[in-house]
Protein backbone atom coordinates (compact mmCIF):
# COMPACT_ATOMS: atom_id res chain seq x y z
CA UNK A 1 0.00 0.00 0.00
CA UNK A 2 2.72 2.38 1.05
CA UNK A 3 4.19 1.88 -2.40
CA UNK A 4 1.37 2.04 -4.53
CA UNK A 5 0.53 5.40 -2.73
CA UNK A 6 4.12 6.27 -3.46
CA UNK A 7 3.55 5.72 -6.98
CA UNK A 8 0.50 7.55 -7.04
CA UNK A 9 1.95 10.81 -5.80
CA UNK A 10 5.12 10.15 -7.96
CA UNK A 11 2.69 10.13 -10.38
CA UNK A 12 0.82 13.41 -9.25
CA UNK A 13 4.11 15.45 -9.68
CA UNK A 14 4.93 14.33 -12.81
CA UNK A 15 1.86 15.15 -13.93
CA UNK A 16 2.42 18.92 -12.94
CA UNK A 17 5.14 19.20 -15.72
CA UNK A 18 2.47 17.60 -18.30
CA UNK A 19 0.26 19.70 -17.64
CA UNK A 20 2.20 22.56 -17.99
CA UNK A 21 3.76 21.67 -21.30
CA UNK A 22 0.19 20.59 -22.51
CA UNK A 23 -1.29 24.15 -21.23
CA UNK A 24 1.48 25.49 -23.96
CA UNK A 25 0.02 23.24 -26.88
CA UNK A 26 -3.22 24.12 -25.54
CA UNK A 27 -2.13 28.11 -26.10
CA UNK A 28 -0.94 27.67 -29.59
CA UNK A 29 -3.84 25.56 -30.93
CA UNK A 30 -6.35 28.15 -29.54
CA UNK A 31 -4.76 30.63 -30.92
CA UNK A 32 -3.67 28.83 -34.56
CA UNK A 33 -6.06 25.57 -34.68
CA UNK A 34 -1.90 23.82 -34.76
CA UNK A 35 -0.08 21.84 -32.67
CA UNK A 36 3.60 23.14 -31.86
CA UNK A 37 5.77 20.09 -32.50
CA UNK A 38 8.45 22.07 -31.83
CA UNK A 39 7.05 23.37 -28.11
CA UNK A 40 9.40 20.62 -26.03
CA UNK A 41 12.60 21.66 -27.81
CA UNK A 42 11.99 25.32 -27.27
CA UNK A 43 11.04 24.73 -23.67
CA UNK A 44 14.48 22.46 -23.27
CA UNK A 45 16.77 25.89 -25.07
CA UNK A 46 14.68 27.91 -22.61
CA UNK A 47 15.98 26.06 -19.79
CA UNK A 48 19.56 26.29 -21.33
CA UNK A 49 19.17 29.95 -20.94
CA UNK A 50 18.15 29.75 -17.51
CA UNK A 51 21.30 26.99 -16.88
CA UNK A 52 23.48 29.66 -18.22
CA UNK A 53 21.75 32.55 -16.49
CA UNK A 54 22.69 30.62 -13.46
CA UNK A 55 26.00 29.64 -13.81
CA UNK A 56 27.07 33.28 -14.68
CA UNK A 57 25.86 33.98 -11.01
CA UNK A 58 22.05 35.05 -11.38
CA UNK A 59 19.96 34.44 -8.53
CA UNK A 60 17.53 31.60 -8.91
CA UNK A 61 14.74 33.49 -9.38
CA UNK A 62 16.21 36.37 -11.30
CA UNK A 63 17.31 33.67 -13.68
CA UNK A 64 13.67 32.04 -13.62
CA UNK A 65 11.65 35.07 -14.52
CA UNK A 66 14.43 36.83 -17.07
CA UNK A 67 14.19 33.27 -18.59
CA UNK A 68 10.67 33.72 -18.92
CA UNK A 69 10.36 37.08 -20.36
CA UNK A 70 13.14 35.82 -22.89
CA UNK A 71 11.36 33.05 -23.74
CA UNK A 72 8.29 35.09 -24.37
CA UNK A 73 10.00 37.81 -26.98
CA UNK A 74 11.87 34.66 -29.20
CA UNK A 75 7.97 33.02 -29.21
CA UNK A 76 6.75 36.49 -30.15
CA UNK A 77 10.05 37.03 -32.73
CA UNK A 78 10.02 33.34 -33.94
CA UNK A 79 6.37 34.19 -35.12
CA UNK A 80 6.53 37.26 -37.00
CA UNK A 81 9.35 36.41 -38.63
CA UNK A 82 9.26 32.35 -39.36
CA UNK A 83 5.09 31.73 -39.11
CA UNK A 84 3.77 34.97 -40.41
CA UNK A 85 5.04 34.01 -44.11
CA UNK A 86 3.26 30.70 -43.71
CA UNK A 87 0.05 32.12 -41.82
CA UNK A 88 -2.34 31.50 -44.63
CA UNK A 89 -0.57 28.61 -45.75
CA UNK A 90 -2.10 25.07 -45.99
CA UNK A 91 -1.51 23.33 -42.14
CA UNK A 92 0.90 20.37 -43.72
CA UNK A 93 3.14 23.62 -44.73
CA UNK A 94 2.86 24.88 -40.66
CA UNK A 95 3.63 21.08 -39.83
CA UNK A 96 7.08 21.62 -41.82
CA UNK A 97 8.12 24.50 -40.01
CA UNK A 98 7.52 23.61 -37.01
CA UNK A 99 9.48 19.74 -37.56
CA UNK A 100 12.52 22.40 -38.77
CA UNK A 101 11.97 24.23 -35.40
CA UNK A 102 12.08 21.41 -33.44
CA UNK A 103 15.22 20.51 -35.31
CA UNK A 104 17.08 23.89 -35.28
CA UNK A 105 16.52 23.94 -31.85
CA UNK A 106 17.29 20.97 -30.77
CA UNK A 107 20.47 21.30 -33.17
CA UNK A 108 21.36 24.87 -31.80
CA UNK A 109 21.27 24.27 -28.29
CA UNK A 110 23.74 21.09 -28.57
CA UNK A 111 26.37 23.31 -30.73
CA UNK A 112 25.72 26.19 -27.68
CA UNK A 113 25.57 23.77 -24.59
CA UNK A 114 27.01 20.90 -25.84
CA UNK A 115 25.50 17.48 -25.45
CA UNK A 116 26.81 16.45 -21.91
CA UNK A 117 23.96 16.07 -19.03
CA UNK A 118 23.92 18.98 -16.98
CA UNK A 119 22.14 19.36 -13.35
CA UNK A 120 20.17 22.27 -12.68
CA UNK A 121 18.97 23.31 -9.44
CA UNK A 122 15.76 23.45 -7.74
CA UNK A 123 14.45 26.21 -5.81
CA UNK A 124 12.59 24.19 -3.32
CA UNK A 125 15.56 22.33 -2.05
CA UNK A 126 15.33 19.65 0.12
CA UNK A 127 14.25 20.02 4.05
CA UNK A 128 11.73 23.10 2.44
CA UNK A 129 8.87 23.41 5.23
CA UNK A 130 6.32 22.14 3.03
CA UNK A 131 8.24 19.08 2.19
CA UNK A 132 6.27 16.16 3.04
CA UNK A 133 6.56 11.99 3.45
CA UNK A 134 5.04 11.34 -0.17
CA UNK A 135 6.22 14.28 -1.71
CA UNK A 136 9.85 15.93 -2.24
CA UNK A 137 9.87 19.64 -1.82
CA UNK A 138 10.50 20.13 -5.49
CA UNK A 139 7.25 18.00 -6.33
CA UNK A 140 4.99 20.37 -4.36
CA UNK A 141 6.78 23.69 -5.33
CA UNK A 142 6.80 22.72 -9.01
CA UNK A 143 2.55 21.26 -8.31
CA UNK A 144 2.29 25.05 -7.61
CA UNK A 145 4.34 26.68 -9.99
CA UNK A 146 1.62 25.23 -12.23
CA UNK A 147 -1.26 26.11 -10.88
CA UNK A 148 -0.18 29.85 -10.33
CA UNK A 149 0.54 30.05 -14.40
CA UNK A 150 -2.95 28.21 -14.84
CA UNK A 151 -4.79 31.12 -12.80
CA UNK A 152 -2.58 33.86 -13.76
CA UNK A 153 -3.12 32.69 -17.58
CA UNK A 154 -7.24 32.38 -17.12
CA UNK A 155 -7.23 35.62 -15.32
CA UNK A 156 -5.49 37.11 -18.41
CA UNK A 157 -8.06 35.76 -20.92
CA UNK A 158 -10.70 36.15 -18.92
CA UNK A 159 -11.01 39.78 -17.54
CA UNK A 160 -8.14 41.60 -19.60
CA UNK A 161 -8.97 43.46 -22.85
CA UNK A 162 -5.91 41.78 -24.50
CA UNK A 163 -7.30 38.54 -23.24
CA UNK A 164 -10.41 38.98 -24.89
CA UNK A 165 -9.11 40.32 -28.05
CA UNK A 166 -6.79 37.43 -28.46
CA UNK A 167 -9.87 34.85 -27.91
CA UNK A 168 -11.71 36.82 -30.67
CA UNK A 169 -8.96 36.15 -32.82
CA UNK A 170 -8.55 33.21 -32.38
CA UNK A 171 -12.05 32.06 -32.68
CA UNK A 172 -13.14 34.40 -35.71
CA UNK A 173 -10.05 36.02 -36.97
CA UNK A 174 -12.10 38.30 -39.79
CA UNK A 175 -14.59 39.47 -37.45
CA UNK A 176 -11.75 40.33 -34.98
CA UNK A 177 -10.18 42.58 -37.35
CA UNK A 178 -13.55 44.17 -38.31
CA UNK A 179 -13.06 45.54 -34.67
CA UNK A 180 -9.99 46.67 -34.97
CA UNK A 181 -8.33 43.88 -33.60
CA UNK A 182 -4.63 43.58 -34.76
CA UNK A 183 -4.92 39.38 -35.53
CA UNK A 184 -1.07 38.55 -36.44
CA UNK A 185 -0.08 40.42 -33.46
CA UNK A 186 -2.59 38.38 -31.30
CA UNK A 187 -1.19 35.02 -32.90
CA UNK A 188 2.50 36.72 -32.02
CA UNK A 189 1.36 36.97 -28.48
CA UNK A 190 0.01 33.67 -28.29
CA UNK A 191 3.19 32.03 -29.40
CA UNK A 192 4.90 34.83 -26.72
CA UNK A 193 2.74 33.00 -24.21
CA UNK A 194 3.41 29.58 -24.77
CA UNK A 195 6.87 29.55 -25.02
CA UNK A 196 6.97 31.48 -21.78
CA UNK A 197 4.80 28.49 -20.14
CA UNK A 198 7.11 26.01 -21.42
CA UNK A 199 9.85 27.77 -20.22
CA UNK A 200 8.56 27.50 -16.90
CA UNK A 201 7.35 23.19 -17.15
CA UNK A 202 11.33 22.91 -18.51
CA UNK A 203 12.78 24.45 -15.71
CA UNK A 204 10.61 22.58 -13.27
CA UNK A 205 11.23 19.32 -15.23
CA UNK A 206 15.52 19.88 -15.42
CA UNK A 207 16.21 19.20 -11.83
CA UNK A 208 14.38 16.10 -11.81
CA UNK A 209 15.52 14.84 -15.32
CA UNK A 210 18.48 16.66 -15.82
CA UNK A 211 19.48 19.15 -18.79
CA UNK A 212 20.47 17.90 -22.22
CA UNK A 213 19.30 18.99 -25.53
CA UNK A 214 17.10 15.87 -25.72
CA UNK A 215 15.29 16.52 -22.33
CA UNK A 216 11.85 17.42 -23.38
CA UNK A 217 11.46 14.57 -26.50
CA UNK A 218 9.45 12.23 -24.36
CA UNK A 219 7.98 14.82 -22.20
CA UNK A 220 6.45 16.54 -25.14
CA UNK A 221 4.81 13.20 -25.95
CA UNK A 222 3.29 13.29 -22.35
CA UNK A 223 2.30 16.87 -23.06
CA UNK A 224 0.35 16.17 -25.93
CA UNK A 225 -1.51 13.54 -24.33
CA UNK A 226 -2.13 15.52 -21.42
CA UNK A 227 -3.80 18.17 -23.61
CA UNK A 228 -5.81 15.78 -26.39
CA UNK A 229 -7.14 14.15 -23.19
CA UNK A 230 -8.21 16.94 -21.60
CA UNK A 231 -9.08 18.43 -24.85
CA UNK A 232 -7.34 20.43 -26.81
CA UNK A 233 -9.39 23.77 -26.80
CA UNK A 234 -9.80 23.41 -22.58
CA UNK A 235 -7.04 24.67 -20.67
CA UNK A 236 -8.41 23.69 -17.27
CA UNK A 237 -8.73 20.21 -19.03
CA UNK A 238 -5.15 19.83 -20.16
CA UNK A 239 -4.00 20.51 -16.69
CA UNK A 240 -6.60 17.61 -14.63
CA UNK A 241 -5.70 15.43 -18.15
CA UNK A 242 -1.59 16.05 -17.30
CA UNK A 243 -2.32 14.67 -13.73
CA UNK A 244 -3.96 11.79 -14.84
CA UNK A 245 -1.42 11.16 -17.12
CA UNK A 246 1.06 11.24 -14.81
CA UNK A 247 -0.82 8.76 -12.58
CA UNK A 248 -1.80 6.48 -15.39
CA UNK A 249 1.98 6.58 -16.67
CA UNK A 250 3.49 5.50 -13.33
CA UNK A 251 0.59 3.48 -12.29
CA UNK A 252 1.08 1.05 -15.70
CA UNK A 253 4.76 1.52 -15.21
CA UNK A 254 5.44 0.11 -11.94
CA UNK A 255 2.71 -2.69 -11.84
CA UNK A 256 1.48 -3.35 -15.45
CA UNK A 257 4.02 -2.82 -18.21
CA UNK A 258 7.69 -1.66 -16.86
CA UNK A 259 9.12 1.59 -16.75
CA UNK A 260 11.09 1.01 -20.20
CA UNK A 261 7.69 0.43 -22.06
CA UNK A 262 6.24 4.09 -20.18
CA UNK A 263 6.10 6.04 -23.07
CA UNK A 264 3.73 3.75 -24.77
CA UNK A 265 0.93 5.01 -22.19
CA UNK A 266 1.07 8.48 -23.80
CA UNK A 267 0.89 7.14 -27.82
CA UNK A 268 -2.22 4.92 -26.30
CA UNK A 269 -3.85 7.79 -24.66
CA UNK A 270 -3.38 10.01 -27.54
CA UNK A 271 -4.61 7.42 -30.18
CA UNK A 272 -7.31 6.18 -27.70
CA UNK A 273 -8.78 9.90 -27.03
CA UNK A 274 -8.68 10.42 -30.65
CA UNK A 275 -10.89 7.11 -31.69
CA UNK A 276 -13.56 7.06 -28.57
CA UNK A 277 -13.99 10.84 -27.90
CA UNK A 278 -12.08 13.19 -29.97
CA UNK A 279 -12.74 16.51 -27.89
CA UNK A 280 -11.68 14.95 -25.17
CA UNK A 281 -12.42 14.78 -21.88
CA UNK A 282 -13.39 18.44 -21.09
CA UNK A 283 -13.34 19.66 -24.67
CA UNK A 284 -16.61 21.24 -25.37
CA UNK A 285 -18.61 20.85 -28.84
CA UNK A 286 -19.16 24.64 -29.60
CA UNK A 287 -23.31 25.52 -30.06
CA UNK A 288 -24.30 27.51 -32.77
CA UNK A 289 -27.76 28.44 -34.20
CA UNK A 290 -28.05 29.17 -37.89
CA UNK B 1 -23.16 69.03 -47.70
CA UNK B 2 -19.54 67.25 -47.18
CA UNK B 3 -19.29 64.17 -48.61
CA UNK B 4 -18.00 61.66 -45.89
CA UNK B 5 -16.97 59.08 -48.47
CA UNK B 6 -15.95 59.59 -51.70
CA UNK B 7 -15.23 56.54 -54.18
CA UNK B 8 -13.87 56.41 -57.22
CA UNK B 9 -12.78 54.46 -59.76
CA UNK B 10 -12.95 51.43 -57.30
CA UNK B 11 -11.64 47.91 -58.53
CA UNK B 12 -11.93 44.64 -56.59
CA UNK B 13 -10.87 40.95 -57.61
CA UNK B 14 -10.36 37.48 -55.20
CA UNK B 15 -6.98 36.60 -57.15
CA UNK B 16 -7.80 36.50 -60.85
CA UNK B 17 -10.94 36.99 -60.52
CA UNK B 18 -12.43 40.64 -61.22
CA UNK B 19 -15.67 41.06 -59.12
CA UNK B 20 -15.85 45.31 -58.84
CA UNK B 21 -15.23 47.50 -62.67
CA UNK B 22 -14.33 51.17 -62.10
CA UNK B 23 -17.56 52.16 -59.10
CA UNK B 24 -18.19 55.19 -58.42
CA UNK B 25 -20.36 56.54 -55.34
CA UNK B 26 -20.55 58.71 -52.77
CA UNK B 27 -22.22 59.37 -49.10
CA UNK B 28 -22.62 62.37 -47.53
CA UNK B 29 -22.17 63.48 -43.85
CA UNK B 30 -24.93 61.93 -41.91
CA UNK B 31 -26.95 60.45 -44.44
CA UNK B 32 -27.57 56.88 -46.03
CA UNK B 33 -26.59 55.61 -49.08
CA UNK B 34 -27.66 52.40 -50.24
CA UNK B 35 -25.87 49.96 -52.86
CA UNK B 36 -28.79 47.35 -54.70
CA UNK B 37 -28.22 44.54 -56.35
CA UNK B 38 -29.35 40.55 -57.10
CA UNK B 39 -26.90 37.99 -55.56
CA UNK B 40 -23.43 38.15 -56.84
CA UNK B 41 -23.73 41.76 -58.03
CA UNK B 42 -20.15 42.73 -55.93
CA UNK B 43 -22.49 44.28 -53.39
CA UNK B 44 -21.06 42.66 -50.07
CA UNK B 45 -17.38 42.68 -52.02
CA UNK B 46 -18.24 46.55 -52.33
CA UNK B 47 -18.26 46.87 -48.60
CA UNK B 48 -15.15 44.92 -48.33
CA UNK B 49 -13.33 47.00 -50.50
CA UNK B 50 -14.36 50.07 -48.26
CA UNK B 51 -12.53 48.75 -45.39
CA UNK B 52 -9.82 47.07 -47.50
CA UNK B 53 -10.98 43.50 -46.47
CA UNK B 54 -10.30 42.51 -50.06
CA UNK B 55 -7.04 43.25 -52.57
CA UNK B 56 -8.52 46.67 -54.43
CA UNK B 57 -7.33 49.65 -56.44
CA UNK B 58 -8.42 52.88 -56.89
CA UNK B 59 -9.74 55.71 -54.83
CA UNK B 60 -11.73 55.50 -51.66
CA UNK B 61 -11.57 58.91 -49.62
CA UNK B 62 -13.24 58.88 -45.82
CA UNK B 63 -13.17 62.18 -44.86
CA UNK B 64 -10.47 63.41 -47.04
CA UNK B 65 -8.09 60.62 -45.87
CA UNK B 66 -7.04 57.66 -48.71
CA UNK B 67 -8.25 54.14 -47.37
CA UNK B 68 -7.01 52.25 -50.31
CA UNK B 69 -3.51 50.58 -48.95
CA UNK B 70 -4.68 50.87 -45.28
CA UNK B 71 -4.99 47.36 -42.90
CA UNK B 72 -8.87 46.43 -42.17
CA UNK B 73 -8.06 47.31 -38.37
CA UNK B 74 -6.83 50.78 -39.43
CA UNK B 75 -9.58 51.47 -40.73
CA UNK B 76 -11.18 50.28 -38.03
CA UNK B 77 -9.09 53.04 -36.05
CA UNK B 78 -10.62 55.71 -38.02
CA UNK B 79 -14.11 55.50 -37.26
CA UNK B 80 -15.46 52.88 -39.74
CA UNK B 81 -17.70 49.83 -38.16
CA UNK B 82 -18.97 47.15 -40.08
CA UNK B 83 -22.11 44.46 -39.26
CA UNK B 84 -20.96 41.96 -41.65
CA UNK B 85 -22.45 39.66 -44.15
CA UNK B 86 -23.49 36.41 -41.60
CA UNK B 87 -23.19 38.67 -38.50
CA UNK B 88 -19.70 37.86 -37.54
CA UNK B 89 -20.62 36.76 -34.22
CA UNK B 90 -18.20 35.78 -32.01
CA UNK B 91 -20.37 32.38 -31.44
CA UNK B 92 -18.45 31.10 -28.27
CA UNK B 93 -17.63 34.22 -26.37
CA UNK B 94 -20.85 36.22 -24.15
CA UNK B 95 -22.62 38.45 -25.76
CA UNK B 96 -21.48 40.95 -23.77
CA UNK B 97 -17.83 40.01 -24.58
CA UNK B 98 -19.20 40.59 -27.72
CA UNK B 99 -20.06 43.63 -26.87
CA UNK B 100 -16.81 45.05 -25.42
CA UNK B 101 -14.69 43.91 -28.39
CA UNK B 102 -17.00 46.07 -30.66
CA UNK B 103 -14.73 49.30 -28.49
CA UNK B 104 -11.84 47.30 -28.36
CA UNK B 105 -9.93 50.13 -29.75
CA UNK B 106 -11.41 53.31 -27.50
CA UNK B 107 -9.03 54.24 -24.67
CA UNK B 108 -11.75 56.41 -23.17
CA UNK B 109 -13.17 53.38 -20.56
CA UNK B 110 -15.74 55.27 -18.96
CA UNK B 111 -17.69 56.29 -22.01
CA UNK B 112 -17.31 52.46 -23.01
CA UNK B 113 -19.60 51.79 -19.71
CA UNK B 114 -22.21 54.02 -20.80
CA UNK B 115 -22.10 52.75 -24.38
CA UNK B 116 -22.90 49.69 -23.06
CA UNK B 117 -25.69 50.54 -21.15
CA UNK B 118 -27.12 52.43 -24.34
CA UNK B 119 -26.71 49.32 -26.30
CA UNK B 120 -28.78 47.27 -23.70
CA UNK B 121 -31.32 50.25 -23.57
CA UNK B 122 -31.82 49.74 -26.97
CA UNK B 123 -32.18 46.02 -27.38
CA UNK B 124 -33.11 44.83 -23.72
CA UNK B 125 -32.93 40.79 -25.06
CA UNK B 126 -29.41 41.22 -24.85
CA UNK B 127 -29.61 42.39 -21.57
CA UNK B 128 -31.73 39.48 -20.34
CA UNK B 129 -28.60 37.50 -22.21
CA UNK B 130 -25.42 38.96 -21.00
CA UNK B 131 -23.90 35.98 -20.10
CA UNK B 132 -25.05 33.55 -22.34
CA UNK B 133 -22.79 32.67 -25.09
CA UNK B 134 -23.77 34.86 -28.12
CA UNK B 135 -23.54 31.46 -30.61
CA UNK B 136 -27.31 30.32 -28.59
CA UNK B 137 -28.65 33.54 -29.81
CA UNK B 138 -31.93 33.38 -32.16
CA UNK B 139 -31.17 35.11 -35.84
CA UNK B 140 -32.66 38.33 -34.68
CA UNK B 141 -30.86 38.73 -31.88
CA UNK B 142 -27.14 37.91 -33.69
CA UNK B 143 -28.33 41.01 -35.77
CA UNK B 144 -29.05 43.08 -33.01
CA UNK B 145 -25.84 41.93 -31.16
CA UNK B 146 -23.93 42.63 -34.56
CA UNK B 147 -25.04 46.21 -35.10
CA UNK B 148 -24.99 46.68 -31.11
CA UNK B 149 -21.40 45.53 -31.19
CA UNK B 150 -20.30 47.55 -34.34
CA UNK B 151 -21.92 51.28 -32.53
CA UNK B 152 -19.53 50.63 -29.70
CA UNK B 153 -16.89 51.73 -31.74
CA UNK B 154 -19.01 54.99 -31.95
CA UNK B 155 -18.58 55.10 -35.39
CA UNK B 156 -18.63 58.07 -37.71
CA UNK B 157 -19.40 55.78 -40.81
CA UNK B 158 -21.24 51.97 -40.14
CA UNK B 159 -21.13 49.38 -42.48
CA UNK B 160 -24.19 47.30 -43.11
CA UNK B 161 -23.85 43.90 -45.23
CA UNK B 162 -27.64 42.60 -45.89
CA UNK B 163 -29.39 43.32 -42.05
CA UNK B 164 -32.57 42.26 -43.25
CA UNK B 165 -30.87 38.63 -44.61
CA UNK B 166 -32.40 35.44 -43.09
CA UNK B 167 -35.13 37.55 -40.85
CA UNK B 168 -38.56 37.50 -40.36
CA UNK B 169 -40.39 40.29 -41.35
CA UNK B 170 -41.18 41.88 -38.02
CA UNK B 171 -38.17 41.87 -36.84
CA UNK B 172 -36.73 43.23 -39.95
CA UNK B 173 -38.89 46.21 -39.56
CA UNK B 174 -37.82 46.54 -36.04
CA UNK B 175 -34.55 46.54 -37.30
CA UNK B 176 -34.94 49.21 -39.87
CA UNK B 177 -36.85 51.57 -37.31
CA UNK B 178 -33.76 51.39 -35.19
CA UNK B 179 -31.51 52.23 -38.07
CA UNK B 180 -33.24 54.86 -38.77
CA UNK B 181 -33.36 56.26 -34.92
CA UNK B 182 -29.48 55.66 -34.88
CA UNK B 183 -29.23 57.76 -37.99
CA UNK B 184 -31.57 60.53 -36.88
CA UNK B 185 -30.26 61.03 -33.26
CA UNK B 186 -27.03 60.04 -33.30
CA UNK B 187 -26.03 60.93 -36.65
CA UNK B 188 -23.63 57.96 -37.56
CA UNK B 189 -23.47 57.99 -41.17
CA UNK B 190 -24.14 54.63 -42.92
CA UNK B 191 -23.57 52.63 -46.03
CA UNK B 192 -26.46 49.73 -46.86
CA UNK B 193 -26.02 47.06 -49.18
CA UNK B 194 -29.52 45.32 -49.74
CA UNK B 195 -31.79 42.69 -51.78
CA UNK B 196 -34.62 44.06 -50.08
CA UNK B 197 -34.91 47.12 -52.46
CA UNK B 198 -37.98 48.39 -50.97
CA UNK B 199 -36.80 48.12 -47.32
CA UNK B 200 -33.66 50.14 -48.42
CA UNK B 201 -35.10 52.67 -50.79
CA UNK B 202 -37.34 53.78 -47.67
CA UNK B 203 -34.46 54.01 -45.42
CA UNK B 204 -32.00 55.45 -47.56
CA UNK B 205 -31.58 58.95 -48.70
CA UNK B 206 -29.05 57.89 -51.50
CA UNK B 207 -29.29 54.77 -53.95
CA UNK B 208 -26.89 53.04 -56.48
CA UNK B 209 -27.95 50.16 -58.30
CA UNK B 210 -24.81 47.55 -58.77
CA UNK B 211 -25.27 44.80 -61.54
CA UNK B 212 -22.31 42.50 -61.91
CA UNK B 213 -19.92 44.71 -60.64
CA UNK B 214 -20.99 48.20 -62.28
CA UNK B 215 -23.11 50.78 -61.54
CA UNK B 216 -26.03 51.56 -63.40
CA UNK B 217 -28.14 53.73 -62.13
CA UNK B 218 -27.73 56.10 -59.13
CA UNK B 219 -30.19 58.92 -58.00
CA UNK B 220 -31.57 60.17 -54.71
CA UNK B 221 -34.08 57.11 -53.19
CA UNK B 222 -37.17 58.88 -53.27
CA UNK B 223 -36.63 59.30 -57.38
CA UNK B 224 -35.28 55.53 -58.12
CA UNK B 225 -38.92 54.20 -56.07
CA UNK B 226 -40.70 56.30 -57.99
CA UNK B 227 -39.76 55.28 -61.32
CA UNK B 228 -41.94 52.75 -63.32
CA UNK B 229 -39.26 51.59 -65.48
CA UNK B 230 -35.98 50.92 -62.81
CA UNK B 231 -38.69 49.11 -60.61
CA UNK B 232 -39.43 46.95 -63.40
CA UNK B 233 -36.44 46.70 -65.33
CA UNK B 234 -34.13 46.21 -61.79
CA UNK B 235 -36.25 45.72 -58.99
CA UNK B 236 -38.41 43.07 -59.99
CA UNK B 237 -41.86 44.45 -59.12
Amino acid sequence: MEAFLHQIFAGIANGGIYASVGLALVMIHQATHHINFAQGEMATFSTFIAWALINAGWPYWGAFFLTVAISFALGLIIQRTVLKPVEKAPVLTNVIVFVGLLVIFNAVAGWIFDHTIKSFPSPFPKGTFFETKYFSAHDIGSIGVTLVVLVALYCFFKFTPLGLAMRAAAQNPESARLVGVRVSWMLGMGWGLAAAIGAVAGMMVAPIVFLDPNMMGGILLYGFAAALLGGIDNPWGAVIGGFIVGVLENLLGAYVIGTELKLTVALVLIVGTLIVRPDGLFGKAVVTRV
Amino acid sequence: MPELLEVKGLKASYGPTQVLFDIDFALAQGQITTILGANGAGKTTTLRAVCQAVRTSGSVLFDGQQLVGKSTESVVRMGVAQVPDGRGTFTALTVEENLRLGAYVRKDKAEVAVDLEKAYARFPRLKERRNQQAGTLSGGEQQMLAISRALMLRPRLLLLDEPSFGLAPLIVAEIFRILRQINEQEKVSMLLVEQNANLALGLAHQAYLLETGRIVISGPSETIRNDETIRKVYLGH
